[in-house]
Order: structure tokens, then sequence, then C-alpha cells
């Protein structure tokens, strides 16, 4: 099964029945994709399949309908996303584990609503749990991309 | 390595050595006799400077000998030795310390005195400045109790003092310049020229010079990183998906595996049928654990489908089967029999509340699950006889002696790697993922393997936050609380944990269980006739720590109770609370927090506010939360706290784990229980255990103080005043008083 991941061809040597997590995190070892529940609860496997932002978990190998985009491909620390610069401005990350998912989210919920209220935000980002309950600096840091890529 | 090794070991005893061209250090203290771990493992070219401080030419390492779960403890314990030894943040790495007992932890000694944090006397002093003796010889390397930074803040800094003077000792060896006049900056000894030498230069100069003894530790006044706010280390890895955790290790030719046990707590495997299961493609082994097996397979995801298709045949050992009769197990321990402590009782309570109006409650709290959002697991490789295991572990001596039992091998036969925790709260200060892993380890050896609880599995199996009850009885005279009789019971956490195999040291039935009296006995109120006593029920499901122990429960029915007690004396609980406290730390964060909440002020209509104060782990905390009606229900809206660190390192960072802590605490006070029905637990995931979802988080308000003597860590004091807090404003705004948690159970929040 061939994907196309983070902008190269990758070819998975797993079942298509085997749910996207599964196959990036254990047979391609792309691990910033991270499994939480296993029942879309958690948000911790959000990827972007043609940028838009789904749980990976449910979406099996052979139903992939699109380009991939993982944490690793949205921004490496030479060229962060503005959502990760945002992020790491805010210093939001605790134990970390929810983030890759939170902030794939986040980029996600910013291509539709550029100029989210923290109505909007808490809409969007309440399917992304983190147990360390960072949430008014996930608020913070997305108001704070949002204006970033706003001014362009 | 070999005989150089070796010999290097020995010879760090009374100094510093090269060792394969590498250096070591050794702190002249208490601790010098305890062997620097990193001797052994030290590469071509690397140096360690004192357990903490590692240096090769490639750069300077920190080793934090804690686990970082999220409190942000890499980071501040780096800080302080970065602080002495003239290193910046930004030059340096962080790796977590190898198991050893050069890394133990004093202050979760402390944590178990019988003094009150408020009690500075010459005993209690005497006893915290003795804490590290016990701590050695039980190797207590133990991430817990926010006691990292006090246990760290000394001897961090003097690891970064000590190899800072051996540097410049280097630097005057070679240059033939008097120490006195050679200085110290930004990773380099500075000549009277100013020509540098970098650190990374001297290293192996330095491992030559017997290290000096530990000059005095920079003032306060003098700081350049401590004390301000901190880019924690980890927050680049953790914003670009880089960061590893037990998840994410991986091995050439790793397979993976996936636990199911016994969904009848404490029951064993009796039989099963792996048949199906094991001609799945993709299917390598099912391995018998005891109490269930560990499918393993070419994916995670392949190996929770095969345990799907295994035949169970487990034994149900018939505890109490629904949570009504854990609960009637609670009511009935409050007997002579069951006292496990009774660590105050002032003046003459009987007397007192005989012939006095009582008022008296009961108060309920559930189970409560650690739900890390990082299932527990563990990788695991038997190379050629030694078991290499990396996982997040909050005690990795304990850990390591745990794989080797499970495992049939001496602990030096076992090689533990701890790595980020994705999240711990207690839970990963358990070892059943350790021995579950390790076992697995040993039945396939050669083979690297991944183990991983699936998220059912790691929720409806505990170990959890003991069910307890708390009852008082209380009486008021000229609106003033003259007499308290307050009584908590639950499951014995240190007689589980003795059992499960995670206590440095067996824990002697006989000694009282601190943690079920914790912050009931030790509060800074000076009631007349006052009397705490701690009550240990039979086991029932395993107990364990969870964010601020036994504080997570007292602190309620005590705060409840206080509460309750100002609505029947006809006085503000702010105002009959600082009445009664003397110590000035936890008077300050109370008249901190009703400035902050403007406390006294009507709060607008449809809304209202709740106090409560706690002192645990040595912090007093003051919390004020306002809940608003709305047509959907009860809303969280604000939420005010004050806490004294004595210290403050890092602001921000406690700012944060003060947010996150309030937060886990009114989460579970909203939402979170966990219930029995025929013997196995309900809850399976996060659909019907549900931890604070960022609808519910209110805007919070954090203030630091700094008039406490000692300095205190801060991963726990947010959490225990946070219940009680929401659940006096929810009876201020309903004129409900709801004694059993969670809320949501009474009353509808959105």
């Amino acid at each position: 099964m061939d994907l196309l991941i983070n902008g190269e061809t990758k070819t998975v040597a797993l079942p298509d029945e085997t749910p996207l997590l599964w196959a990036l995190r254990d047979g391609l070892n792309i691990t910033g994709v991270k499994y939480g529940c296993g029942i879309a609860q958690c948000g911790a496997c959000t990827v972007h399949i043609d940028g838009e932002a789904v749980r990976s978990c449910q979406i099996a190998l052979g139903d992939v309908w699109g380009a991939v985009t993982t944490i690793e491909g949205l921004g490496q620390p030479d060229a962060l996303h503005a959502v990760q610069q945002a992020w790491i401005e805010h210093q939001v990350a605790q134990c970390g584990y929810c983030q890759s998912g939170q902030i794939m989210q986040a980029v996600d919920l910013l291509n539709v609503n550029p100029t989210p209220t923290d109505d909007d935000i808490d809409d969007v980002m309440s399917g992304n749990l983190c147990r360390c309950a960072t949430y008014p600096r996930i608020r913070a840091a997305i108001h704070t991309a949002a204006a970033k890529i706003q001014a362009g | 390595m070999g005989t150089v090794g070796k010999i290097a070991r020995r010879t760090f005893l009374v100094g510093s050595v090269a060792i394969a061209g590498g250096v070591v250090f050794g702190i002249r203290s208490y601790n010098a006799r305890l062997e620097n771990p990193l001797t052994a493992r030290l590469g071509q070219g690397e140096a360690a400077l004192t357990p903490y401080v590692k240096i090769s030419a490639d750069g300077i390492t920190i080793i934090t000998p804690r686990a970082e779960m999220g409190q942000g403890i890499h980071t501040t314990l780096a800080a302080m030795v970065a602080e002495e030894l003239d290193v910046e943040l930004a030059d340096i790495r962080t790796e977590h310390g190898p198991p050893s007992s050069a890394y133990y932890n004093g202050g979760v000694v402390e944590e178990g005195y019988p003094f009150p944090a408020t009690d500075m006397g010459v005993v209690a002093e005497f006893a915290r400045a003795q804490r590290d003796i016990p701590a050695v010889f039980l190797s207590y390397q133990i991430t817990g109790g926010s006691t990292s930074t006090h246990d760290g803040y000394e001897k961090m800094r003097a690891a970064g003092a000590v190899a800072r003077e051996t540097l410049k000792l280097a630097g005057s060896a070679r240059t033939g310049i008097p120490v006195s006049s050679l200085t110290t900056k930004a990773g380099s000894v500075i000549l009277p020229d100013g020509q540098k030498i970098p650190y990374t230069d001297l290293a192996m100069e330095a491992a030559a010079i017997d290290p000096p003894p530990t000059p005095a530790l920079r003032p306060k006044e003098q700081w350049r990183i401590l004390g301000n706010s901190q880019d924690r280390l980890d927050v680049v890895d953790k914003s670009t998906g880089a960061a590893i955790y037990a998840s994410d290790v991986r091995l050439p030719g790793m397979r993976f595996g996936a636990v199911r046990r016994n969904p009848y707590v404490r029951g064993i495997l009796l039989s099963f049928d792996a048949t199906e299961a094991l001609s799945m493609p993709g299917v390598d082994a099912v391995v018998d654990i005891g109490n269930g097996v560990v499918a393993v397979a070419e994916s995670t995801w392949a190996a929770m489908q095969a345990l799907d298709a295994i035949k169970f045949d487990w034994e149900n050992p018939g505890l109490p089967t629904d949570t009504k009769s854990h609960s009637d197990v609670l009511a009935q321990a409050f007997t002579q029999d069951n006292l496990d402590s009774r660590q105050r009782d002032d003046g003459d309570v009987d007397a007192a509340l005989s012939g006095a109006d009582i008022i008296e409650a009961e108060y309920r709290v559930p189970y409560l699950a650690h739900a890390t959002l990082e299932p527990m697991n563990a990788a695991t490789w038997l190379d050629k006889g030694t078991l290499r295991i990396w996982t997040g572990t909050q005690g990795p001596t304990v850990a390591r002696r745990e794989a080797a039992k499970a495992a049939g091998l001496e602990e030096d036969q076992v090689e533990l790697t701890t790595t980020l925790l994705g999240g711990g709260f207690g839970r990963r200060g358990e070892m059943d993922f350790v021995q579950i892993a390790a076992k697995v380890a040993v039945a396939l050896p050669d083979l690297p393997l991944l183990v991983t609880y699936p998220r059912e599995e790691d929720m409806s199996r505990g170990p959890y936050r003991p069910a307890s009850i708390g009852r008082f009885r209380a009486a008021v005279i000229d609106g003033q609380v003259s007499a308290v009789d307050i009584a908590s019971a639950s499951p014995s956490i240190f007689r589980g944990i003795t059992e499960r195999g995670g206590s440095p040291a067996p824990i002697p039935g006989f000694l009282p269980d601190f943690t079920i009296s914790q912050a009931l006995w030790d509060q800074p109120y000076s009631i007349k006739n006052y009397r705490t006593s701690a009550y240990r029920s039979p086991d029932l499901l395993p107990a364990s720590f969870w964010r601020s122990v036994g504080a997570s429960q007292n602190a309620f029915f005590h705060e409840c109770m206080m509460d309750e007690v100002a609505v029947a004396a006809g006085r503000d609980p702010v105002e009959m609370r600082l009445d009664l406290i003397t110590d000035t730390p936890s008077r300050k964060v109370l008249e901190a927090v009703a400035e902050m909440s403007d406390w006294g002020s009507a709060p607008g209509p449809n809304r209202a506010r709740g106090v409560a104060f706690s002192l645990c782990f040595g912090a007093p905390t003051a919390q004020v939360v306002e809940v608003a009606q709305t047509p959907n229900g009860l809303k969280v809206t604000q939420a005010w706290i004050a806490v004294d660190v004595g210290t403050a390192l890092d602001p921000r960072n406690i700012d944060a784990q003060l947010i996150s802590g309030v937060n886990f605490g009114l989460g579970a006070a909203i939402g979170e229980k966990i219930t029995i029905t025929d013997g196995i637990v309900d809850q399976s995931n996060y659909h019907d255990y549900t931890p604070m979802r960022m609808y519910q988080a209110p805007t919070i308000t954090t203030r630091i103080l700094e008039n406490a003597p000692h300095i205190r860590g801060i991963g726990e004091p947010g959490t225990p005043a946070a219940a009680p807090a929401l659940t006096n404003a929810v009876f201020a705004l309903t004129g409900q008083r709801i004694r059993t948690l969670p809320l949501g159970d009474t009353v509808q929040f959105i």
C-alpha cells in the first residue's frame, strides 16, 4: 500500500484494514501521531488528509483518500508553522503527549476560520483531550497564531 | 570501557578521575560515598562532573534524576545546575538519570514525617535536615509528592558549583594563573585577559583534579536564571512531534504487544484458547502473564484484534460486586479496630461536643482513574542475556528491581532507560506495565518489543485513587467553631503498593499510612478542640497515588466542613478561616485570593463563589471558584488561586502547574468516577470516563507568594482545594449542599 505522507511516497506493509494511526506509528515509525483512545474520543491521533484534520484511528489504510500530513510534516524546528511557533511562544506543552493532535486540529480550525472567537475555539478544540489541562494556553496560542497568519 | 571503567568507579570515591577520556566529579558531602552511576556508561571523550553533569567535546548534559511527566522539572533542575555552573540553558541538554541510589529523593521521606509543614520547631527542622539518610539507603529514586524541587534545590546547585570550581582548577593548572584570578561565564573559564577556555575543552584535564569541597552557593540576589521564567527545554520537541515517550521507542525488527488482564480485579487467568488468534495474519505469539495475556503481532492494532479472538476463562475472586457494596465497606470502617492514625487530638473534643448543637455530615468520593493520555507501556529487548527496557517511570530503581524479578534475572542484567512520560499523576509510580513487559521479553528472547495497554485495559483495571468517606461533627459557639471531630476512611495505598511491588522497601503493616490522613490532620487551623482520625478499610479496588494523593479527598472533606460550619455560624468563610489561622504564609494566600477574586463583592446575577484552603505538600493554597447558572446547566466561569512556594524558581511554569492542578481537580469534581457492576469496572474509555475538556475550562488567575521558609514543589498543590471550592460555590448558588462527588451526578453541568 502506497501513501503520500509529508510529501513523500511511502510503502506500508500492513493490511488495508489497519487504521492509518497504526500504519504511521508501527508500519512507518512516524511517531509524532499518538494513540490515546482508539475510538475518536481524545484527538491525540489527529493528522491531515488533503489539509483536513481527521482522527487517524478511525480511517483504514485502504480508505485514505489523499495526501497525509503529520506533525512532522507540518513544520520542523528550523521552519515552524505559525501554530507551532505560537505553541512555543505560549509554552503550551506540559507532558506534551496530546499536543501533536492539538496542533493539527488548531491548524485546521484556522484554515476554516482564520479569526476564531473563544467560543469557536472551544467548539472545535473540545474533541482534543489534554489531561494536563493546558486549555487556557491552547486558547491563547490559537489567538496568537491567528493574528500572526492574518498579518502575513 | 572494561578495566578503565572499574578503576574509575573505585577511584571516584576519593575524588575525580579520568575515565576513558572522561571525567567525574564528586560532591564532598554526605552523599560523596555514593557511586556516580554515570561513570559506567560514559562514552569515549565524555566526562561526568558529579552525577548530574556530563561533559564531552560535543557539549554539556545535565542529568535530571526526576521523571519529566509534564511538570517541567527537567527545565527547573537544569536551571539549578546552570545557575552555578555558568552555562546558558539554551546551550545544554538534559537526560533522565539511570536507576541509581545516587539519585535518591529526600523530599519524599519528609512528606511522611509526623510534623505539619507549619512546624518550624527544632525537632521538625532537625528531622528535615536528616531526610536524605533513609532516602539513600532505600534507593528512593522517586518522582512524586511534589518533592523534586525542594529535594534538588541544594544538591543540583551544589553539583553545578563543584563542577564549576573544578573546571576553574583545571584552567589554573593549564595556564598557571591562580584560580582566584579566574572567572566563569557562558560555558567557559575566563582568564584575566578575557581569553576563554570552553568547559568542553577542559573536561579531560579536570578529570585529573580532586574536586574541591562544595563552595558557598550564590545568594538569590545574584541569580541570573533561577527566579525567572524559562523556556521549557522540551517545548520545541513537544510542538514538532520529536519528543520520545516509551510509545515511540523503535528498534530494528520490533514487534508490538497488547495487554488484556482479568476484568475481575485481583482475579487470575484460569485458562484460555488462542487457536484462532494465532491463526490471524501478522500475529506472532500469545504470552500468558498469569492474570492475563499479551498478544504480540506486526502492529499494535493487529495485537489488539488478536486479543478479541481469544477465549478466556477468568477467575472471579468475589470482591464486593458493585459500587454500593464498596461504599458499604468504607462506611463500616469507622471503628476502633480500623483506626490507622489519630495525629491530632487537641483539647477535649467529646466534652466540647456533648450538649452542643452539632453540625454533622458525611461526604463521599469515588474511585478515580489517572487516565494519562499515554496509556501504560514499555519497550523491551532481551539482548544476549541483558534485558534492555525503556519506559516512563516515576521510580527507576524500583522499576529495574521489578523487571529483574519478573524476568528471573539479576538486577545488574537489567538496563533501564527512562523516557518522557505522557502524563504520570502517580500512575507511572506503579510497576504493573514494567513487570508485564519484562515477562513478555523473556518469553520472546532477542525480539525487540513494545507492549501497550489498550485504553480499555488502562482504564478498567486500576489502580485508582481510592474511594473514600469523610465524616465530621462540629460545634459552634459565639460565631466561631469550638470543636471539630473529623475522620476519613479509605483502603491503604501503602499496603497496595507494597503488595504490587511498587515500593522501594516493604512498608510494614503496623506503620500508619499517612496518605489516609494527609491534609486532614496537619491543617493550620487553631481550633480549641480538634480531632482528626484516619481509618484503614479493607482492601477494595487497588488503591494508588493520584495527583495530590490523600489530599485529593481530605481537603474536600475538611473544607466543605469549614463551609458548613461557617454557614451555621453565620460567618463569612474567608473571615472565619482567617480568625483560626495564625501561620503567616497560610493567612497571606487566603488574603491574596480574597483580593484577587474581589471576595465580598456581589458576583453578578446567577453566579456565586466558593472558597477553600489547603496546606498540602508543604504549600499553603487558597482557591476561589465561581459558577454560573446557564440555560444548559452550571458552568465554572472563573477560578483564582494563590499559593506560597517559599521560593519561586520559574514563575511561568508554576502558573502552568497551578492551572493544570486546578483543572485536574475541577474536572474530577464535575464528572469523573469509576464505578463497578457485577465485579467489573463500568468505565472503559474517554466516552464514559470524562476528564475536563476545553469547553469546561474556566479562566484561571494565579498568584505566587514567597513568604514560607522552605522551598516547595507545585505539581500537586493546585488540585486539592478545587473540589471543595467548587462544591461550596454550588451551595452558594443553588442552596444545595452536595456531599457526594462527582457533582455532575446530582446537578447538571454544561
